[in-house]
């Protein structure tokens, strides 16, 4: 019975890494540039596909290296002719837009026949188990914990303590000052798009080693990924962080006891959250409003 | 000679009623059929009613697919396990739509914005969850099926709208004529003036002494139990309810109807519900791929038509 809480507590932590990537790109986005961008499960599928495409030539590392980078300039090309001339307007738009192109990018997936449910090759000794007693704890999944890990600290560090992530955050409290105080506001925007997308790209390569490839499997984390930044509270990335691996975590506790609720258990912390602290768990006061 | 506005308008309603009234005789020769006709009339009361938020308040609601498809499993579980009654089904669909809506929307009329727009997607999962799993009443993944639309039985004389297309075309006529009517009239009581106030300037609305909260509260709900009703409809022209018809792609697909047809305008939903259709069911025939086309309509009119098929008809006519 322990093994199988614990197996599910696990699957759960995994699962929550991705929801906080995911989220956590879709975060910054929302946050700066006022757009939900429906497309980010698509870059996420873009950058699976594009580590498979490349893992024969360069290997796993390099896609690892050169895929979610790929992964932003697209974003950057698509933020650039799509979403810029939009910024600004009613978000009503910039959300039916991509939207659009979460539809273009799955159906093109399907359409271009790339490999369906075969995953990306990884290093032989990354497939092994830990230990024999914990065998569903393989080295890949301890490798994706860790690597969430270490980006996440590289972003949390990269909007504390330089220029860019300075600006990025007040940005987020108030354009117009940054704005006036002579920061070009569309380049800061395109950077932390970029940002947000290479955060899925990543997403993407390391589901594609674990799950393998799906059109869908950006979509399916799409929706969770909304639920933890209203549960984190909206304007906040470290409760974006909290929401992703609270619900991550929830999920793989109900899997345990009442397996039919595991993916409705998000929306119950989810009610309950909006219901007793409406602003979110580490929300401000008036980002919600 | 040059007509003034209200005589314009008041031929253009004329055209619209006769348009739709007649359509089951000018549609086939076109290459249509009745039922497509139908479907129009559904989707597009249901596109109103997200408009009717939308447009007229300026509130986005990202989930209202999910009030649609309890319309439609209101509808179909009343007519197989309660009574086998039209009426009755119709009743009930639209007033769990309309609870359901009620009771969220009083946990979501705090937000703005984008956040509205999100905190309405995420809860309309939870019913398309509820409809997946939920197997034994709901059917699951196939959808919830064993039911029909029965005959309207008027003691005296009976309409059977089961087997004759065209009766239930004129039903379904009937109910959103009946629907439309009751949504204009209260976009032209002081109520739905407060509204549009609401969508203008909602800070200048709030120091007017507008309970803006209260008042997106009603018009949500409102709005809710118009779409349940239409989702009612649906189950009805189907006799069939699909858990498809909660996901929040379904939500999509009815705001890109408004959008697309003038979301500043009344019928413009309509409208863009009778393209929307129509497209679909023509490149749904044609190709496999119809999922990419079907996005990039709503690229395209993002990009080149954001007023809608009628707001730039009518800005042509002003100018």
């Amino acid at each position: 019975m322990t093994q199988l809480v614990l197996f599910n507590v696990t699957n759960g932590l995994i699962i929550g890494a991705f929801y906080v990537l995911m989220a956590l790109g879709l975060s910054l986005i929302l946050n700066l540039s006022n757009v939900i961008n429906f497309a980010h499960g698509g870059f996420l599928v873009i950058g699976g596909y594009i580590a498979y495409t490349i893992t024969p030539y360069v290997g796993f590392w390099g896609a690892l290296l050169i895929a979610p980078p790929l992964t932003a300039v697209i974003g950057l090309i698509v933020e650039r002719l799509l979403i810029r001339p939009r910024y600004g307007r009613d978000p009503l738009y910039s959300l039916l837009l991509t939207f659009g192109l979460a539809f273009i990018i799955e159906d093109g997936t399907r359409f271009i026949g790339w490999a369906q449910g075969k995953p990306v090759t990884i290093p032989a000794f990354l497939a092994q188990p830990v230990s024999y007693e914990f065998f569903f704890i393989t080295g890949y999944r301890v490798f994706m914990v860790v690597v969430v890990l270490f980006i996440v600290a590289l972003l949390f560090f990269l909007l504390r303590y330089t220029r860019l992530g300075i600006r990025i955050r007040a940005g987020t409290l108030d354009l117009e000052t940054v704005s006036a105080l002579g920061v070009n506001v569309r380049m800061l925007r395109s950077l932390n798009f970029a940002v947000g997308v290479f955060l899925a790209g990543l997403s993407g390569v390391l589901a594609a080693g674990q799950l393998g490839l799906e059109p869908t499997m950006g979509a399916g984390l799409l929706m969770p990924s909304f639920v933890a930044i209203i549960v984190g509270g909206v304007g906040s990335l470290p409760g974006t962080l909290l929401g992703g691996l609270l619900i991550g975590v929830a999920s793989g506790i109900t899997a345990v006891f009442f397996p039919s609720a595991s993916e409705a258990i998000m929306y119950v912390l989810m009610a309950v959250v909006l219901l007793v602290r409406p602003r979110g768990l580490l929300g401000e006061e008036g980002m919600m409003t | 000679m040059s007509l003034d506005a209200p005589a314009r308008k008041y031929l253009a309603l004329a055209g619209i009623w006769l348009a739709l009234l007649l359509a089951p005789y000018w549609m086939p020769p076109l290459g249509g059929y009745t039922a497509l006709g139908t479907r129009v009339l559904v989707l597009g009361l249901a596109a109103m009613s997200v408009n009717f938020l939308l447009g007229f308040t300026g509130v986005l609601s990202f989930g209202h697919a999910a009030y649609f498809g309890l319309g439609a499993y209101g509808a179909g579980l009343t007519l197989k396990f309660l009574a086998a009654s039209t009426p009755l089904s119709l009743l009930c669909g639209m007033l769990l739509g309309g609870v359901a809506g009620a009771i969220l929307g009083a946990l979501i009329v705090r937000r703005r914005g984008v956040y509205f727009a999100m905190v309405t997607i995420a809860f309309g999962q939870v019913f398309y969850y509820i409809a997946f799993q939920w197997s034994s009443l709901t059917g699951g993944d196939d959808g919830l099926r064993g039911f029909s639309r029965q005959p309207l039985d008027f003691g005296l004389f009976s309409i059977d709208i089961l087997s004759d297309p065209t009766k239930f075309y004129f039903f379904v006529l009937f109910c959103f004529a009946l629907a439309a009517g009751v949504m204009g009239f209260v976009l032209r009581s002081p109520f739905g003036r407060t509204m549009i106030a609401i969508r203008e300037n909602e800070r200048r609305a709030r120091f007017l002494g507008i309970p803006v909260e209260r008042h997106i509260w009603i018009a949500f709900t409102l709005s809710c139990f118009f779409i349940g009703f239409a989702g009612a409809l649906y189950a009805l022209l189907n006799n069939f309810a699909d858990p498809r018809g909660l996901h929040y792609s379904q939500s999509g697909d009815l705001v890109i109807m408004a959008v697309m047809g003038g979301m500043r305008t009344f019928w413009g939903p309509l409208l863009g519900a009778a393209v929307f259709v129509v497209l679909q069911d023509y490149l749904s025939s044609v190709t496999v791929n119809w999922m990419s086309f079907v996005g990039l309509m709503f690229v395209l009119v993002v990009l080149f038509f954001p007023r809608g098929l009628l707001g730039v008809i009518r800005r042509k006519s002003e100018a």
